[in-house]
């Protein structure tokens, strides 16, 4: 860990206005990824924007009938909440799916959303890494690549994005709501908010370096039967091999979001079209084009077969 | 005293306090934080300075140059060692891989160097800074399939060539030929390893953790060309091992080489990334077994043909070992190849050998059963033996495996079993259920300890024995009290300190029977010394509830000792007839139900059972825990657990608890662990042997028979997870 300096930021666009003050500045909020890669040298910020104190921590009603979620509610407090458990039940079981108890009691909705990277080549700065050493190159690229992705990724990095809760996020049509140093606010969909590696893979989001994350919105309820299937090599505390969000109408008709095949939450609208023909015809779909290595081909049958089981369950 | 012959009714068979099931008598010490671990050693050495290493970030070369002077002028930094600045260390036989000193690399994240600085976050910032330049050796290999392959025509002297072995299969009726594999694994013990070292002059103190005292301190001589007086260790409390912690290690050598650089202490411990390539592992293996038998079961020839990974002069992991000894058959060939590859060293791991080849052998025992039709515990009683089978005038000196079975069957109900694979059908999930038989030889070592009664009537016990989270302060107590007379409380246990007697360490499963009857032994001289005092025939005293009873009269232990503590030292050594003119081993049978999702594959283990059979239990409640943890990690072995090789740079990539996944409390479903009631008095004055590495032989075996029996789709490999039958389950619509 190098020596940073820190503060606390005493509003948003405070935060944001100290960010674009200081070159290499991060925020900072539950820490639960940054800290740890922070001790590895993978992160090497100068100075830390402690966000903590900033309030955004409430999740409010929308005048459009969904849930202002702040960015800085904690993942336990988001899952628990009876409105997000009613309505938005596929988030709440992503959320429940993650880390571990104590992890979710700090780790925040706006840095769930940044976290980076397991990819094991990420992690050893021994190792050859686009993302975290840009121009390098990727030793993940025959390596040991049996997480990583299968589709989205390019010749030059094949990471996958790790959260469980962003797969929920993205299958509800989430809107990341930010400010910036001058003030001024934007809406982002979530679809647009992750970027595919291509040849910058050190980019993961369209934000500014001085864009500060304040709230993520849900939309109207969508009922119908909400899913999130998470399937990994043991029962708890474990990335996802595959993971599939899903809400399920009672005509069969839905949306359907995957997570552990992608440099980002993979969601493809149009593959939903292909509902009513099952499982096999909408992942033909999703996973269109997709390029897996020898390591982690089972991913398209096992994102096949976990939707096959939501599918299943999902007629009762 | 020498245990030359079986043991007879002796003082121990009270079994007023051994035998019991009691808490640990360190357990409040540990759930309340209160047992200080080496790093957390704060007060024994005044003003340390913190440690953090460098490991090399190639896996075979040397380095041309290495550039210190920035992290030698970051803020904190009191001083660098480095490997350039000496030849390199010696090291003893027990130890594959140097330790440190030399330009040579043998291994990824060998260590390198040592930073030494005011605090911890200092060190670690200054070592990033410390720039390597390395020339890579090209010829290096790290593929174990690979050069298996070409050298499977190597002549390799077999470890068993009896009878006929390929005349045998060849004409056998019923026929197995598999290869199964298993990969590298972690021992993933929570404490990492960590020293705190003080040099006072050419004498170092070492607060460490260690598993094996008196072979560290050897080590340490060896290492640093002194007398092996010159060093204690110390090691009260170790945050597990599984044989990680064996022998010395470079946390050590690195503590002390820089505490003597800076002349003050230095604590260090290695961070967790860099545990799996810098220390040991359990060696991949890949096993050929050929089994041939009659159309009635009886196995009449049996092959096992081991390869594994191993730095120079090691042995990897030696599958064929258990199938020396397990079952009958006339014919037999056994071979292990220890092949010379450049990943990090291999060698002893929870049950090293067994463990591995179990995985293989029990798979390939219910692969015959399948064939022959016949009930997989059948075919496993049918081929029990009371003889060693490669030497058949020594027998087993207690061997109840059929009982294991038997009871086990009983117990868990095997009969309502499923019968067909891939038939039993509990809404989503098939259901499927496994068995597999457990072998563990049961040394013993030679091992002291030394005894008082104190002025207040207490009995204090001191040995370097260690605890390594088995229970070793407990049965030490559970001795010295049955054999005293006194209650439990009042005994008081010092561990792991080089000061003590030598004991036999932790390792091997050797350590709880062996520590315990060298307690006894010199509880027995303590005995003679106040019988001596009383001028009385030792044999006529009785110890009792703190006093010593003789000829109508009674003394306090307190009264005997008013004037001062009476001690006595003594060391149980084992004669030739227990290695030599029998076989002494532990059994166990293991039966696993398992629910594997009909579509996507999730494995989910429902009921485990262990029936154990090593003589007398000591305490069974540590000994049940013993044997639950190493189920635990059996279900690691079998599902999860795999360290990954880059076949391309040679080093293990998941190198840390998020990338090599161990089975979590969501994983574990209940456990029942049942121990025969018996003793083997082949085995020492107490009759016991140890269960805690009996405990994960065969269990992963049971887990792979049962999602075979739940799913019909065999895997030879592995970890078994998903990825390796989803395209034999059920089809999906």
């Amino acid at each position: 860990m190098r020596a940073f300096s820190y503060e606390r930021a005493g509003s948003p666009q405070e935060a944001a206005a100290a960010a674009a003050a200081q070159e290499g500045a991060q925020f900072i909020a539950g820490g639960t990824n940054l800290l740890d890669l922070m001790k590895l040298e993978i992160e090497t910020p100068s100075h830390l924007i402690d966000v903590n104190g900033l309030g955004l921590d409430t999740i409010e009603a929308t005048a459009e009938g969904g849930l202002r979620i702040g960015a800085l509610v904690r993942n336990t407090d988001l899952a628990a909440d009876q409105r997000v458990r009613r309505d938005y039940g596929v988030l709440s079981r992503a959320l429940v799916a993650g880390a571990s108890g104590q992890l979710r009691n700090k780790a925040t909705t706006g840095g769930n959303l940044l976290q980076r990277t397991r990819c094991p080549y990420f992690y050893d700065t021994n190792m050859a890494c686009n993302k975290r050493a840009p121009g390098t190159g990727c030793a993940a690229q025959g390596g040991y690549s049996r997480q990583l992705a299968i589709i989205g990724g390019s010749e030059v990095c094949i990471a996958t994005h790790p959260s469980d809760m962003a797969i929920a996020m993205r299958v509800l049509d989430a809107v990341v709501e930010t400010v910036n140093a001058e003030g001024d606010t934007r809406a982002i969909p979530l679809a647009d908010f992750h970027l595919l590696p291509g040849n910058t893979p050190h980019i993961e989001t369209v934000l500014a370096p001085d864009e500060f994350i304040t709230a993520v919105v849900l939309p109207r309820p969508l009922g119908g039967q909400h899913f999130y299937h998470k399937v990994r090599d043991r029962a708890s505390y474990a990335f996802a091999l595959v993971s599939v969000a899903a809400v399920i109408q009672p005509d069969g008709s839905g949306r359907i979001a995957l997570g552990g095949v992608a440099p980002k939450p993979w969601r493809n609208e149009a593959a939903e079209a292909a509902m009513p023909n099952g499982a096999r015809a909408v992942i033909s779909r999703l996973l269109e084009g997709a390029t897996p290595t020898e390591d982690n081909k089972f991913k398209v049958t096992l994102a096949e077969r976990t939707l096959t089981a939501v599918l299943a369950e999902a007629r009762g | 005293m020498r245990f030359d012959s079986p043991a007879e009714q002796n003082v121990s068979d009270r079994m007023k306090v051994l035998g019991q099931p009691l808490r640990r008598i360190d357990g409040p010490l540990k759930t309340t934080g209160m047992a200080p671990y080496a790093y957390e050693r704060h007060g024994v050495a005044k003003d340390q300075l913190v440690g953090y290493p460098v490991g090399s970030a190639i896996a075979k070369g040397r380095i041309v140059s290495m550039d210190i002077d920035e992290a030698q002028a970051s803020p904190g930094v009191v001083g660098i060692v480095t490997t350039l600045e000496m030849e390199r260390l010696p090291k003893v036989d027990w130890n594959v891989a140097y330790l440190f000193g030399g330009r040579e690399i043998q291994h990824y994240h060998q260590a390198i160097a040592v930073v030494v600085a005011n605090s911890f976050e200092e060190a670690r910032a200054a070592a990033a800074l410390i720039r390597v330049e390395y020339e890579e050796d090209q010829d290096a290999t790290y593929d174990l399939a690979a050069v298996r392959q070409e050298r499977l025509s190597d002549d390799v002297e077999p470890i068993d060539n009896i009878g006929d072995f390929e005349s045998a299969y060849a004409s056998a009726e019923v026929t197995l030929d598999a290869t199964y594999t298993t990969p590298g694994q972690c021992h993933a013990q929570m404490e990492p390893h960590a020293t705190i070292a003080q040099w006072d002059g050419d004498h170092l103190t070492l607060w460490t953790s260690n598993q094996m005292i008196e072979w560290s301190r050897q080590a340490l001589a060896t290492t640093f060309d002194l007398p092996a007086e010159n060093f204690r260790l110390d090691s009260p409390y170790i945050g597990g091992g599984f044989g990680v912690k064996l022998f010395l290690r470079a946390d050590a050598v690195m503590a002390a080489l820089a505490a003597r650089k800076v002349g003050r202490a230095v604590k260090l411990a290695l961070p967790r990334p860099m545990s799996a390539n810098n220390t040991t592992h359990r060696g991949l293996t890949i096993q050929r077994i050929r089994i041939g038998a009659s159309q009635e079961g009886k196995i009449t020839a049996i092959g096992h043909d081991n390869a594994t990974n191993t730095l120079p002069g090691g042995d990897g992991e030696n599958g064929a070992r258990a199938t020396r000894r397990f079952y009958a058959g006339e014919n037999r060939l056994l071979i292990n190849r220890a092949l010379e590859i450049h990943l990090p060293e291999s060698n002893a791991m929870r049950a090293p050998g067994e463990t591995a080849g179990l995985m293989a052998l029990e798979i390939a025992m219910d692969e015959m059963a399948e064939k022959l039709g016949m009930d997989p515990v059948e075919f496993r009683i049918i081929n029990d033996t009371q003889v060693d089978p490669s030497h058949p005038e020594r027998q087993f000196s207690e061997r109840h495996f059929i009982e294991c079975l038997q009871r086990g069957a009983e117990v868990f109900n095997w009969a309502s079993r499923n019968k067909a694979p891939g038939s039993r059908r509990e809404g989503a999930w098939l259901i499927g259920h496994g068995v597999a038989g457990a072998y563990r030889d049961a040394p013993a070592e030679t091992s002291g300890a030394r005894v008082s009664v104190r002025p207040d009537g207490s009995i204090r016990v001191e040995t370097d024995m260690t605890d390594i989270g088995t229970g070793s302060y407990t049965i030490i107590a559970q001795t010295a009290a049955e054999m005293m007379g006194v209650s439990l409380e009042v005994v008081n246990v010092d561990l792991g300190d080089s000061r003590h007697p030598v004991s036999a360490g932790s390792g091997g499963q050797w350590g709880a029977a062996s520590s315990t009857a060298g307690v006894y032994a010199a509880c027995l001289a303590l005995r003679k010394k106040i019988a001596e005092r009383l001028a009385v025939d030792p044999e006529a005293l009785e110890f009792s509830e703190g006093y010593v009873r003789y000829n109508d009269q009674q003394t306090a232990l307190s009264e005997l000792a008013s004037a001062g503590s009476i001690t006595a030292e003594d060391s149980i050594e084992f004669g030739d007839f227990r290695s030599e003119e029998y076989q002494l081993a532990t059994f166990g049978a293991h039966f696993v139900e398992v629910a594997v999702h009909a579509t996507t594959g999730e494995i989910r283990v429902r009921r485990m059972l262990a029936v154990c059979d090593a003589g007398r239990i000591l305490n069974p409640m540590t000994a049940r825990s013993q044997v639950i943890g190493a189920m635990t990690m059996g279900v690691g072995a079998a599902l999860m657990e795999s360290l990954a090789v880059d076949t391309r740079h040679g080093f293990f990539v998941n190198h840390d608890l998020a990338g090599y996944e161990v089975p979590v409390h969501a994983d574990i479903p209940e456990q029942q662990v049942i121990f025969l009631e018996g003793e083997d008095p082949y085995s020492t004055p107490l009759k016991a042997k140890g269960v805690g590495e009996l405990g994960i032989c065969g269990v992963s075996a049971a887990v792979a028979n049962a999602v075979y029996n739940a799913t019909g789709a065999r895997v030879r490999d592995y970890p078994i997870t998903l990825d390796k039958f989803l395209d034999r389950l059920p089809e999906i619509a």
